[in-house]
């Protein structure tokens, strides 16, 4: 393994470790806040049982969150330091703001999770509310720091220098608002369906637990609506991406002839050598249609570009088109999940409906994992598009396998305890002696 | 085009950014050095104690970290890339002892109260905060010896080991671990109630105190020859000796105010101390970010970017100050025991 390929793995296996605790960190407490506001509304012991599951989950996850991002603001230098003394002076400001985030984030955690005996009631859901708001923050600006690699704004090229420094007009560009906007669903969409699928697994066994019903009922209505938005919000990244990041767009689509009338491939798997793609259900027009609203545009392909600058297509079209599908079907799920509550009929009790989100459980991490391949390595081989290569980004220091793999393994190992942890002291039902173990009407459920 | 001001101001901040996180954060480490080292008829209940002071506080305390990181690397790009290039090892090392520190005290908190898994993630716990102090301070060693600096020949030794494997780093090092543990100590005292677990604190900081000078002096020691800059600016210049009869002044009334039981004044003193210290280290280096060749000038950022984070900086601070300040009042009020604990104490 060459040094910049181990450095590239370091990268990508230190961020796809994080995003899955950032994730959680922003939409876990939405989760627990509602849940915290029907205790004080209704005074339902359950409500306030799962507030406070859910906020340990929250600690457990927040902790490994914390300490993972540390490790990336200092991989940020130790892999990259070429591309930190080029950029940091323009993308240091999301980063200071998501400084303070954290900070707001952090101090909320700890009120929040050690302060239920110690401050009233609305100052603690309150607290709650700040940990809620802060997490979704600390996410924008990173995700603004991303935005910029894509489309670099708010400086001028000297000498291989950024001068005319602008930081504002850095965080200020094209991509900014659909990436942080798309990243932000995901979050409440990954989390929300993750905890759904969770209880309605439960469900099927135990179809009467309120606990589990309160905490489905709870999880659909924050992931729901940011499941049917999903989609609308992808199709517009897609069209930013067309516009900005042309040979992205085409690695996506694995298009390789210019041309009108470009067909959306499903499926197949390209063939970077012979340019062809194996395998796909072509839909005429179709990438014409959704890139640019227009059935007859024309779509430029990677014979546009020097095959010095393709990233590697195959892995790119594959993690599109497994995000599309992912999100499709939890679209579909949330907008199931609508009727029957347009119907008045209980989801909790509806077993298709249960089976079908027990199997979305790990689908929104999967698609924001796959999200994730599609903008860093669609980037590839640019660090900052059409100005920095990752080639020449790189730490001169040799070796960088050993950091990798002793990474990799530090993760598995907090991994696997996470895991654990959370299936005891999180999911598991309570015990009868936890909480009064009554069902409720479904009725008072919506109310 | 750098400014010579506002570059200042910004390394000055950074400085400020680097003291918070060892005055708080550097409390938490150095509980975790005295989990480890918890011994005597009341072990349980002093571990009991460091770990109900910790646990609300350390992930907001953490973050000065990230804050001197992200100030560094705005501001300072140059300096970022270059220690991140020579120090990668000690970096590296020292982020999975705070990898590890961070999740071994959490799966401690929420692990079953069996006593084999506690025992299990407190040492954990304890191991990795040794870990980090000691690999901070050999990076900040390696940093004022003025030999971060980056050669493109020689081999993998030379340019990537021998800048901070030294012994005048490794003092530093166990310079800090010291520093670290007196801070927790010191503050222990005022988390508990129990006279009997204060004394042990005390007892602890007593010896802490003393590890303090004794690995002062052996870094001293070898600053002639380990960071030869430091030495002169510490010895040198005009502000030195006033600056040296107050650290010397603070260190003393520290062990005093331990001695005589008046925690409060410990607490005090032990803070200006450690602001003394970083202070005098700043202060020799200036006006490098990394010595020998790198001052903050030629090091800072445009600009637009220096005046943008002072006032992101600033505007930060009215919100975050009161919100700090809102923690430590809602946990430092008063002994951080368990609301159990306290109503059946009285
Ligand atoms: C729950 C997760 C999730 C779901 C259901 C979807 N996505 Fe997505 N997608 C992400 C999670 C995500 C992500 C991980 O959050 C990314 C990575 C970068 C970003 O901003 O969002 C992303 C990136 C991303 C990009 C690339 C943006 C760029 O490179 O800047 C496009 C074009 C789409 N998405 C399109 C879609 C479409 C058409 C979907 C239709 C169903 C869809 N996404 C569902
Ligand atoms: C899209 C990608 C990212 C998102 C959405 C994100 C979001 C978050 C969130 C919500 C947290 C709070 C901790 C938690 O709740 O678990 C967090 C922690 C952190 N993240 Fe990320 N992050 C991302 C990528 C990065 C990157 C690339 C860096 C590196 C510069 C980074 C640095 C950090 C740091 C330093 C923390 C710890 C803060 C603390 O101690 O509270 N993150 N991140
Ligand atoms: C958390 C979600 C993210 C994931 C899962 C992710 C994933 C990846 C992957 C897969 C790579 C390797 C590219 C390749 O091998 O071709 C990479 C590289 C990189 N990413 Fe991200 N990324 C995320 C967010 C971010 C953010 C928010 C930043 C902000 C600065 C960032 C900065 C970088 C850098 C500097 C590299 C190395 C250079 C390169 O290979 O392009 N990433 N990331």
């Amino acid at each position: 393994m060459s040094d910049l390929l181990a450095a590239r793995s370091q990268m990508a296996m230190s961020l796809g470790f994080h995003i899955l605790f950032a994730v959680v960190g922003i939409g876990l407490p939405a989760l627990m806040v509602v849940a915290e506001r029907r205790w004080q509304k209704t005074g339902d012991p359950v409500y306030l049982e799962l507030a406070k599951r859910w906020s340990k989950g929250a600690a457990i996850l927040f902790a490994v969150g914390a300490v993972s991002g540390t490790v990336l603001s200092f991989e940020l230098g130790l892999l990259w330091p070429g591309f930190m003394k080029f950029a940091g002076p323009v993308i240091g400001m999301p980063f200071s703001l998501e400084g303070f985030a954290f900070f707001t984030e952090a101090i909320f955690l700890g009120v929040y999770l050690y302060g239920w005996e110690r401050i009233s009631r609305r100052a603690h859901l309150l607290a709650g509310v700040m940990v809620a708001v802060s997490g979704a923050a600390s996410g924008i600006f990173v995700v603004i720091a991303n935005a910029w690699m894509n489309s670099p704004t708010g400086f001028d090229l000297v000498d291989g220098a950024a001068v005319n420094v602008d930081p504002i007009a850095g965080m200020l560009n094209p991509m900014a608002f659909q990436q942080t906007l798309h990243m932000t669903l995901a979050a409440y969409v990954a989390t929300g369906f993750a905890v759904a699928g969770i209880h309605a697994f439960l469900l099927l066994f135990d179809p009467e637990n309120a606990f589990h019903r309160r905490a489905l009922a709870i999880a659909l209505l924050v992931g729901a609506p940011a499941a049917v938005l999903q989609p609308l919000s992808g199709h517009h990244s897609a069209q930013v991406v067309a516009e900005y990041q042309p040979a992205k767009l085409a690695s996506m689509e694995a298009h390789f002839e210019t041309g009108p009338r470009a067909p959306l491939l499903l499926g197949g798997w390209p063939d970077m050598d012979a340019k062809v793609v194996h395998y796909a259900v072509p839909i005429p027009g179709g990438l014409s249609f959704l890139a640019f609203n227009d059935p007859d545009a024309v779509v430029k392909g990677l014979d546009r570009f020097p095959r010095r600058d393709w990233p590697y297509v195959p892995a790119i079209h594959f993690s599109f088109q497994l995000m599309v599908a992912l999100g499709t079907y939890i679209a579909l799920i949330a907008l199931w999940g609508a009727w029957l509550a347009f119907r008045r009929q209980d989801h909790a009790s509806h077993r298709w409906f249960l089976r079908a989100l027990a199997l979305a459980t790990p689908m929104g991490f999967i698609a924001i994992e796959a999200g994730w391949t599609v903008t860093e390595v669609g980037r590839q081989p640019w660090v900052v598009y059409g100005i920095l290569r990752t080639a020449d980004a790189v730490t001169p220091m040799p070796g960088l396998i050993v950091p990798f793999l002793g990474f990799t393994l530090l993760y598995c190992f907090l991994g696997v305890i996470v895991v654990w942890l959370l299936y005891h002291q999180i999911i598991r039902s309570p015990r009868p002696t936890e909480w009064s173990r009554r069902y409720s009407p479904v009725r008072a459920d919506r109310a | 085009m750098p400014d010579p001001t506002l570059a200042n101001i910004v390394a000055l901040l950074l400085t400020a950014a680097l003291a918070a996180y060892v005055l708080f954060a550097g409390a938490d480490f150095g509980g975790g050095v005295w989990d480890l080292l918890a011994s005597g008829p009341r072990k349980a209940r002093q571990r009991e104690v460091i770990a109900h002071s910790i646990a609300p506080i350390w992930e907001a305390n953490h973050v000065w970290l990230i804050l001197a990181v992200v100030l560094l690397f705005t501001c300072f790009p140059a300096a970022f890339a270059r220690l991140c290039i020579v120090l990668h090892i000690p970096l590296s090392l020292m982020l999975v002892g705070i990898v590890l520190r961070g999740s071994a005290f959490v799966f401690r908190s929420y692990d079953t109260a069996e006593d084999r898994a506690q025992r299990r993630w407190g040492r954990l716990f304890a191991i990795a905060s040794l870990l980090t102090p000691l690999l901070l301070g050999i990076s900040i060693g390696a940093l004022v010896s003025g030999r971060v600096v980056e050669l493109d020949h020689g081999d993998f030794v030379a340019r990537f080991v021998d800048p901070w494997f030294t012994p005048f780093s490794i003092a530093v090092g166990l310079l800090t671990l010291a520093v670290f543990a007196l801070l927790a100590a010191v503050f222990l005292t005022l988390e508990t109630t129990d006279p009997e677990l204060v004394e042990d604190f005390r007892r602890r900081a007593l010896l802490a105190g003393v590890s303090v000078f004794a690995t002062a002096f052996f870094a001293l020691v070898l600053a002639p020859g380990g960071a030869p800059l430091l030495h002169q600016g510490l010895l040198a210049s005009t502000w030195a000796m006033p600056f040296h009869v107050l650290t010397g002044l603070a260190a003393i009334g520290v062990l005093a105010a331990l001695w005589l039981r008046i925690y409060r004044l410990a607490r005090l003193a032990v803070g200006v101390q450690v602001l003394c210290i970083i202070g005098g280290w700043a202060l020799s280096q200036y006006p490098y970010v990394i010595p020998p060749d790198l001052t903050i000038e030629a090091a800072a950022a445009p600009r637009a970017t220096l005046r943008l984070t002072i006032i992101v900086l600033l505007a930060g601070a009215v919100v975050l100050l009161p919100s700090l300040i809102y923690l430590f009042r809602v946990f430092k009020s008063g002994p951080a025991d368990r609301p159990e604990q306290r109503a059946q104490g009285g």
